[in-house]
Formats: C-alpha cells, structure tokens, sequence
C-alpha cells in the first residue's frame, strides 16, 4: 500500500458521509476534500472553509457596471453631442436610470460568474479532476491525503464505521484522466 | 442538513417508491442515455417544418423588404411587435422560477427550474428575431447600440425606450443564458461520469472540468442565489421597458401608467401558462411523473389563477381610468376596442384572460391535467390577443378620420409567428434530448427531507400528530402518481 496516494471513503448516504468527517476530525486525520454529487449544508462549517468572498467580487463589478454605465450615457448624451430633443434636457437623470441599471446587472453577473469560473479552475476544456467517477451520481466522496496520514488501516475502519459502502486507495491522485 | 425533517403538513415534492439517488440519476438522464423515442422524433419533425417556415418567412422578408407585412401607413406595428412581446412574455416565467421562488425558497421550484429556464432562452431568442426583422435592414442591427460611427459620432437617444429595450433584452439573454448554464454544470458532469468515447469528450468540454468539490458546491451556492437576487429586479425592469415602448409615447390607449406592473403580471401569466403547456408533455413523455408532480402542477395553476386576476383588474383599470380621464381620445379609443371593428379580438382577449383561469378556483380543475393543459393554451392565445389588442386597435384608428385603416396580416406575417414557435420548439427539443431536463442536483437535495418515501417512513416512525397524518394523507389523493397502496401505508395503527 506504499504507492496509495489517497484515501477514498465512498457514502452512499450524505448524513453518513458527515459523521465519517466528524470520525476521522475526533482522530485528528485531515480531510483533503468532499466530492458530492449536491450541496451539503454545513460541510464548510467542518472542514473549516472559509466563506465566499464572491458577494465582494459581485457587489464591485456591480458598483463598476453602474459608473460606466453612467457615463457612457453622460458622455454621449451630454458632454460628446448634447442634442435638442422633444425640448428636454441634455442631462435627463431619470431617463439615464434604466440603462444604468441594465449595465450594472450585466456586469455584476458575468463579472461574478467569471470570477467564479477563474478561482475554481472552470473552463471549457478543463480535464475534469475527479477522484471518483459516481460522486457526480450517487456517492459522497471524502478523501484522505495517503501520505500525510500513514494509518490507512485506521482510516479505513473509521470510514467503514461510520457507514462507508466502499473504501479505495488511489494510486493516482485523479481517475478521471485516460 | 440534508436529513432535516419537513413538517409532514407539506406534500411532498417526490413520489414513488424506492427512490435512491442513483435512480434520480438514472431517471432523469434517460433522454439524454438514450435513443429518443418515436414522439420525439414526430414533434422534432413537425417543429422543424415550422422552423422552416420561418426561415422562408423571414429571408422574403429581408429579401422585398417590410411592405411583405400587412403593414400599412396607420398602422406601423402589427403583429410582428405583437408576436415580440408575447414571446418575451413568456420567457419571464423561467426567470420567476428559477430566481424569485428561489429567493422565497421554495423547494417546488427545484424540478422544473431547468425546463422553465432553457424556455425563457428560446423564448428570447425568438423574442429577439422580430426586433431585427421589423428592423427591415437587419445588416444595420448593431445601430441600436452606442458604437463610435462615422458620422460624425452621431450617439443613440438614450431617451428612447426602444434604446432602453435593446439593452434591456441583451442583458436578459445573456444573464438568463449565464444562470441556466451555472446551473447545468454539474448535471453534465454526471452524463459526462457515466458516458463512455465521444460523448465523454464533448460533455468534458461542456462541463468545464466540474468536480463537485466542497468549495466548488459552496462558491456554485452563493453565485446562484446572487443570480437569482439580481435577476429578479432585472426581470421586472425588462417587461417594465416593453411597456414603455407603448406607455412614454402619446398614442390613446398606450398612455397609460398602468402599463408596467399590468404587462409584468400577464408576462408571468402567459409564462406560467407555457411552462404549463409544456410540462405536462413533458413529465408524460418522459415519465417525469414523480419527479413534477401534481403538487408542480396545483402551485403552477394558483400562480396562474393570481396573475391572472391581476390582469383582469388591470383590465377593468384601464376602463375605468378611460372613462375617469375625462379624455375624448381615450374614451374614444376603449370604446373602439370593446365594439369596434376589432372586436372580437377583445373580447377573445377577455374570455381567455379574465374569465378562463377564474376556473381555478375549484380544485377539480386545478387538479386535472387535460383541463389545465388545455387552459393554459387558451391563456396563451389571449395572452397573444392582449397584445394584438394593445397594439392594433390602438393604432388604426388615430387623430385624423381619413386615415383610419384596417390591419390585415399577409402570409408572411403568419409564416414568420407559426415558424417562430417551430423555432422554439425545435430548440426545446433538442434540449430535452441533449441535455438534462432537472435539474438533477437540486432534485437530489430534496430527497431526504420532501420525498413521499421519507414522509412515510416519519409516518411510520410513529412519533407524528395523526391529525397531521391525517391532513397529509388527504392532499395526497390529488396526485396521480401515488396509488392507493401508498396512501393506506400511511394509516396510522
């Protein structure tokens, strides 16, 4: 077992996979990460994820969309060619508002998607680095980096105590690559 | 917590027996695993005739110009801006399920969210393909949109709502296209897991290398509940400016400040009647029967049962604040839409809006899948004479007797609507086909709190109120795909 790289625990159950987490943290064996096929509510609270910092990133590309939005109705409208229409102003404020707003919603979403798809690696293309192929189906992954904790025997009874149908040691790091 | 319990008193959004994540899975990637079916294959064919039709519709337009329309010197708009706004309309409801009921967290959303929303794209889409026909010079298109020119950096008139319109439907496609396929990420990574050779590759490029990590799963949560946030107010500006492409002008009849919540809620009203329309083929040719269930389709008839009304008392409003005004133009232009040469396009408009979904009401209807189907084909078509009544009568009897003119459509005008809607559903079909129907993630989260097989099993558990059970059993009788056996599993002993 010398060449296992991680440690696989297979759930069938996302409550089961939970409790295997709080297992292995009561022993002190690190968790790499959780491969789910849905959101699990409350795994970042355990393995100590920090929250999203996506809100900043969406709130200033936002703040972004509405000043140039802004003023690129300012500068065509009043400053580049003011012109008389219907009598009315060259700066109609009100008239401004729903440009400026479509903008900023353009930029607020694509700015934060893009930044999402930069920070997780997400783009068309990208060999996907899967540790086990059912975790987008059925299965709730933990892994378990093999070379920081030596006791894979010990791992994998915690893991099978705490519900796990299967446990893999992976020589390779992902299996989704051919 | 996946394992939270739902209060029993809500019906369960998942029926059948034995349901395991992996048959979640299973069921509803079977579409896209497999070779479609013969009705598929009829409704493609019958789609992309009418798709056809519209691209010879369309190109004789380009070809001889807008005078192929009915078109004439009073009336300007006709049933190409009709066909425009009825179609934006109904993309509104996919938006309204998939960010509004997300914001108000409603769990029911979860199956149908993906269907709704690849529906507001192609209805965009086909929403999107009038504005540049009726451009007339569709080559010019980009003029809409403030680019530095020649001449003499001549800008747009940002005071134009059609100006606003341009951005305003951009910005809807795109976002809604962004949303949609944030959401569809790790669903194809589950075909692209399970597929084998080219299918793998083309779903591996698709799905943007998606592992369902923790902080992939965590970073996915909060952009799509920010998408829904900003979605929502965008989605209420976007049928706010197509009322104002009528409202801001001073044509009687279009002048009016009810516009922009009056056409919102038909918008979420014809929209919902779609998603009806299509649903119900839907789950029945995919077997989707326990997955959108009778409880989807009861939520989706009340909404349609509240906007309806809402446009029936806008309806009434407008009348009213008709005759209030004390305006000669405007009194003159409703009398003329209730008994005027048109009619009987208004008065189709009321029956269909006004009276039909006030059926709705009794429970009998809202709980039969034939009538709803039905009724919400007859929204539909209402929806489309809101919009032709709006516009045309409006119009084709203006301030000077001698040009009062009729609007009388040409085959093109009837080619370029029926092949729209083969355009649409040639797009939807090719989705149902190539893509997963649900949202499989989301379905997958509700199993352990709002199933019928997890509601039993509390039942069973014993430690329920019985008048509770009671009440659950009781509104279980609606749906047809729980058989009887499953209710008397429920009795308490």
């Amino acid at each position: 077992m010398s060449n296992t790289k991680y440690i696989i625990g297979s759930f069938a159950d996302p409550d089961e996979m939970m409790d295997g987490i709080d297992r292995l943290q009561a022993n002190n064996i690190g968790i790499y990460d959780c491969f789910t096929p849905m959101p699990i509510h409350g795994i970042e609270a355990k393995l100590g994820v920090r929250p999203s910092r996506l809100p900043i990133a969406a709130f200033c590309f936002g703040i972004t969309g509405t000043m140039l939005g802004f003023s690129l109705l300012y500068y065509t409208m009043t400053y580049d060619w003011p012109m008389n229409i219907g009598g009315k102003p060259a700066l109609p404020l009100p008239n401004f508002v729903p440009v400026t707003f479509e903008v900023t919603i353009l930029l607020c979403a694509l700015g934060m998607v893009a930044t999402f798809f930069f920070r997780n690696h997400l783009f068309p293309g990208r060999a996907p680095r899967v540790m086990d192929l059912r975790a987008s189906d059925d299965r709730f992954i933990i892994a378990v980096d093999a070379r920081e904790n030596t006791d894979h025997e010990k791992i994998a009874n915690l893991l099978k105590e705490a519900g796990a149908v299967e446990v893999k040691y992976n020589e390779r790091k992902y299996v989704s690559y051919e | 917590m996946s394992s939270h319990n739902e209060s029993i008193l809500r019906e369960p959004l998942i029926t059948g027996k034995d349901i395991t994540y992996a048959k979640v899975t299973d069921d509803i990637l079977l579409p896209v695993e497999n070779k479609p079916n013969k009705a598929w294959w009829i409704g493609f064919t019958l789609a992309a005739l009418g798709a056809l039709l519209w691209v010879v519709s369309v190109s004789y337009t380009f070809w001889t110009g807008i005078g192929a329309w009915g078109l004439n010197k009073t009336v300007g708009w006709a049933w190409d801006i009709t066909d425009f706004v009825w179609w934006v309309g109904i993309g509104h409801a996919g938006t309204l399920i998939s960010a509004v009921l997300l914001i108000f967290r409603q769990n029911w959303r979860n199956s149908i969210n993906r269907s709704a929303e690849a529906m507001t794209i192609f209805a965009v889409i086909c929403a999107a393909t009038y504005v540049v026909a009726h451009m007339g010079r569709p080559w010019l298109a980009y003029w809409i949109f403030p680019l530095p020119n020649q001449f003499g950096s001549l800008w747009v008139n940002f005071n134009s709502p059609l100006v606003w319109d341009a951005f305003a439907i951009s910005t809807y496609f795109t976002v809604s296209l962004v949303f949609w396929y944030c959401g569809l990420l790790p669903d194809i990574a589950s075909v692209r897991d399970r597929a084998a050779g080219l299918k793998r590759r083309i779903y591996s490029i698709m799905s943007f290398g998606w592992n369902g990590s923790v902080k992939t799963w965590q970073r996915f949560e909060i952009v799509s509940l920010i998408l829904a946030g900003i979605s929502t107010p965008l989605v209420l500006s976007v049928h706010t400016i197509v009322s104002m492409d009528f409202a801001t002008s001073v044509i009687p009849g279009w002048h009016t400040t009810i516009f922009p919540p009056y056409f919102v809620a038909g918008a979420i009203f014809s929209g919902f009647a779609m998603v009806q329309t299509l649903l119900l083929v839907m789950r029945k040719v995919l077997n989707f029967e326990n997955y959108i269930t009778m409880f989807h389709i009861e939520s989706m008839n009340k909404i349609i049962l509240v906007t309806g009304s809402i446009v029936g008392i806008a309806y009434l409003t407008e009348l009213f604040i008709a005759w209030y005004s004390g305006s000669e133009y405007e009194m003159y232009a409703f009398a003329n839409r209730i008994a005027g040469p048109y009619w009987w396009a208004y008065w189709t408009m009321m029956t269909c809006n006004v009276i039909s979904p006030q059926l709705f009401w009794f429970k009998k209807i809202r709980t039969s899948i034939p009538i709803s189907w039905v009724l919400s084909i007859v929204v539909n078509i209402g929806m489309w004479f809101e919009r032709f009544v709006i516009i045309v009568t409006s119009l084709h009897r203006d301030y000077l007797p001698s040009s009062w003119a009729m609007f009388y459509p040409s085959w093109v005008d009837v080619g370029i609507f029926v092949g729209s809607i083969g355009v649409f559903f040639t797009l939807f079909l090719l989705f149902l086909r190539f893509l997963p129907s649900i949202a499989i993630a989301e379905v997958k989260l509700l199993l352990k709190s709002a199933s019928l097989q997890q509601k039993t099993k509390l039942v069973k558990e014993g430690h329920l109120n019985p008048e509770q059970v009671e009440f659950f059993r009781n509104s279980l009788t609606k749906y047809d795909s729980v058989t009887e056996e499953d209710i008397k599993e429920l009795e308490i002993k």
